[in-house]
């Protein structure tokens, strides 16, 4: 096991320092005078060589890449111009929000998913089985920002059940979090539980075929058991696969769906750094939600190789 | 697909005569496929209003009307008018002329990066390792952040959203390319072009692409869902074209201030923008069962 986890740590490092690159990279394409674009057409020349240097740009490339690297080193990822404070210390402070709405979503999602995707596979051909996909195909089809809006008009402008926005974090008071994070978590999960229950309903018919499954039927299992125990059980491992995929999504959709809500997240964050034109924020914000996934990523093929010991030693 | 195999086998049929049975073959297997029905029903609808566009409505989708102001729908004004009074019947489907010509565009600039970046590697294993390391760390990134930050740093145009959305997105159908292509180069008739003294070029153009074209039109097909929804996610944000350019994020956004008393602005984009992407995934599930039985969800 801890060859494994060796293995995969070491199999990202490339990644890892690719993904820096491209970061630094992604700064030097904008194009133009960004300074005059940042202070506005009524900054002074002392103004804009003010941004210039808070952004590093009045050095030649090769001294603002070692820089970039030195910074990142020390967990320095320069400062946000629109917060003036620092981006490292900033993304932290935020993390633990998007992390709760992502982890709330992350339950609907593997509850909901699974629930459907097993539904409509043991159900096969019929009515349920067709419901369900359909219901799984609205899902990955709906934009997540457009739900959200609908359930904003339905549940809080004309039935006034829940709060349009806002954040209350769990450890103040756990119900006023779970109130204002049911919705956001909605219409965050809906296109993940459409995708979980599409790869649930296909391994799961593809593993009550097998012939353990028949053996246990003819033992005379009941069904639950023979479905709850030995099928999910193996319908599981693939599934793990996609939980970075699913993780990854959570994190792409959290920006809009933050926005949408007025969840004070990482995702929020970073919608007023684009409007705001704060670069360090963007970079910053963009690495280490990237990092964060990678490492997420490390643990998801960890767990797999945990579940299934037939890649560990076949890759380990 | 069994048939369409033996088809190609079939001694005495000039392989030109085949390949179009062949293709006949599939769409008749297309046009039976439910929801590729479904999803071509609804994918010509889109198209039908964005090319008719100014006939289904005359009006400019910019024209102000101060004194029509969020007016609900209504025979008169089907889908309703904004803060402006402009008419969003107008404004959606010229929203949609702009949301199929960038998921146009993506898809074409995959079609051609994924292949080429998908083909060398595949097929020229030396380079393998570098492009699926490059290929990889692109991944790495949250697919909507990173469209997010490249369109963030371009600055807001039409061109600059086909760049982020293609950036994002090649990598993932070079990906797919590359693998058909390692599989492909294994077969036997590769070989046997190969022992035939054809060249690299050769072999890649007639015997290797031509026979992994079947996961990249499944993949282009749903590539096109992503970008037409990541496209109203970043103009949502702010990043798609300038206003009063109607594109459907633009609306939304611009009618989210007003949606307690005017919901259908933003209800109705939204609407318009499930509805394509739906109809492309149906198209897309379709595709992936007739062309790539493999992938096939059990049936």
């Amino acid at each position: 096991m801890g060859r494994v986890i060796f293995s995969r740590i070491a199999g990202a490092i490339p990644v890892i320092i690719l993904v820096t690159l491209i970061t630094f990279g992604l700064m030097r394409l904008i194009p133009g005078d960004v300074t005059a674009a940042l202070g506005g057409v009524n900054s002074t020349p002392a103004e804009r060589e003010a941004i210039r240097q808070n952004l590093g740009l009045d050095q030649p490339i090769h001294v603002q890449f070692v820089k970039w690297y030195a910074g990142l080193l020390r967990g320095d990822l320069g400062r946000s111009h629109l917060l003036g404070k620092d981006v490292t210390q900033t993304m932290f402070e935020r993390l633990p929000v998007t992390l709760s709405l992502s982890a709330y979503s992350l339950v609907l999602t593997i509850l909901l998913g699974l629930l459907t995707g097993m539904l409509a596979a043991l159900r096969q051909n019929s009515w349920v089985d067709q419901a369900a996909m359909m219901f799984a195909m609205i899902g990955v089809s709906m934009p997540n920002f457009w739900l959200g809006l609908m359930m904003i008009v339905l549940f809080s402008v004309h039935l006034g059940w829940l709060p349009s926005g806002g954040y209350v974090p769990f450890m103040q008071d756990p119900w006023g979090w779970f109130r204002a994070t049911t919705m956001p978590a909605i219409s965050l999960a809906l296109l993940q539980v459409g995708l979980l229950a599409r790869i649930t309903r296909s391994t799961m018919l593809e593993v009550l075929r097998q012939d353990f499954v028949r053996t246990a039927r003819a033992k005379g299992l009941p069904n639950y058991l023979v479905v709850g125990k030995h099928a999910l059980a193996n319908a599981l491992i693939p599934i793990v696969t996609v939980v970075g995929i699913i993780v990854s999504l959570l994190m792409s959709g959290a920006v809009v769906t933050e926005t949408v809500f007025s969840i004070p997240g990482v995702g929020q964050l970073l919608t007023s750094a684009i409007l705001n034109r704060d670069y360090p924020m963007i970079q910053g914000g963009l690495l280490i939600v990237t990092l964060l996934l990678v490492g997420i990523n490390i643990a998801v093929d960890v767990a797999y190789a945990w579940l299934d010991p037939r890649v560990r030693y076949e890759r380990g | 697909m069994a048939d369409s195999v033996v088809a190609l086998d079939r001694p005495g049929v000039a392989p030109e005569a085949s390949g179009r049975r062949v293709r006949w073959e599939v769409a008749r297997r297309l046009l039976r496929h439910r929801s590729f029905q479904t999803g071509l029903a609804l994918f010509a609808i889109v198209i039908a209003a964005a090319v008719l566009a100014p006939w289904i409505s005359p009006v400019n989708p910019n024209k102000l009307a101060m004194r029509a102001r969020f007016l609900p729908p209504s025979w008169e004004h089907l889908f309703g008018t904004d803060n402006f009074g402009r008419s969003q019947l107008a404004r959606v489907v010229y929203g949609a002329q702009l949301s199929l010509f960038i998921g146009t565009a993506v898809v074409v600039i995959n079609a051609v990066f994924g292949t080429l970046i998908g083909a060398l590697a595949g097929y020229f294993r030396q380079l393998d390792n570098a492009l699926m390391r490059i290929n990889d760390a692109i991944m790495a990134f949250p697919a909507v952040l990173l469209a997010i930050g490249v369109a963030a740093v371009l600055g807001r145009s039409t061109p600059n959203m086909i760049l982020a959305l293609s950036i994002v997105y090649v990598p993932r159908t070079a990906r797919i390319v590359r693998s058909s292509v390692i599989v492909i180069r294994q077969m036997e008739y590769v070989q046997a072009a190969v022992a035939a003294g054809a060249g690299h070029l050769r072999i890649l153009r007639r015997h290797i692409l031509p026979n992994s074209m079947a996961p990249l039109m499944v993949q282009l097909s749903f590539l096109f869902a992503y970008a037409v929804l990541t496209e109203a996610t970043l103009s949502f944000l702010g990043l798609g074209a300038e206003p009063p350019t109607p594109t459907w994020g633009n609306i939304m956004a611009e009618g989210r201030q007003y949606m307690r008393e005017a919901p259908w602005i933003i209800a109705i984009p939204g609407a318009a923008l499930a509805i394509t992407v739906m109809a492309l995934n149906l198209l897309g599930d379709g595709l992936r069962d007739v062309l790539d039985p493999r992938l096939r969800i059990q049936q």
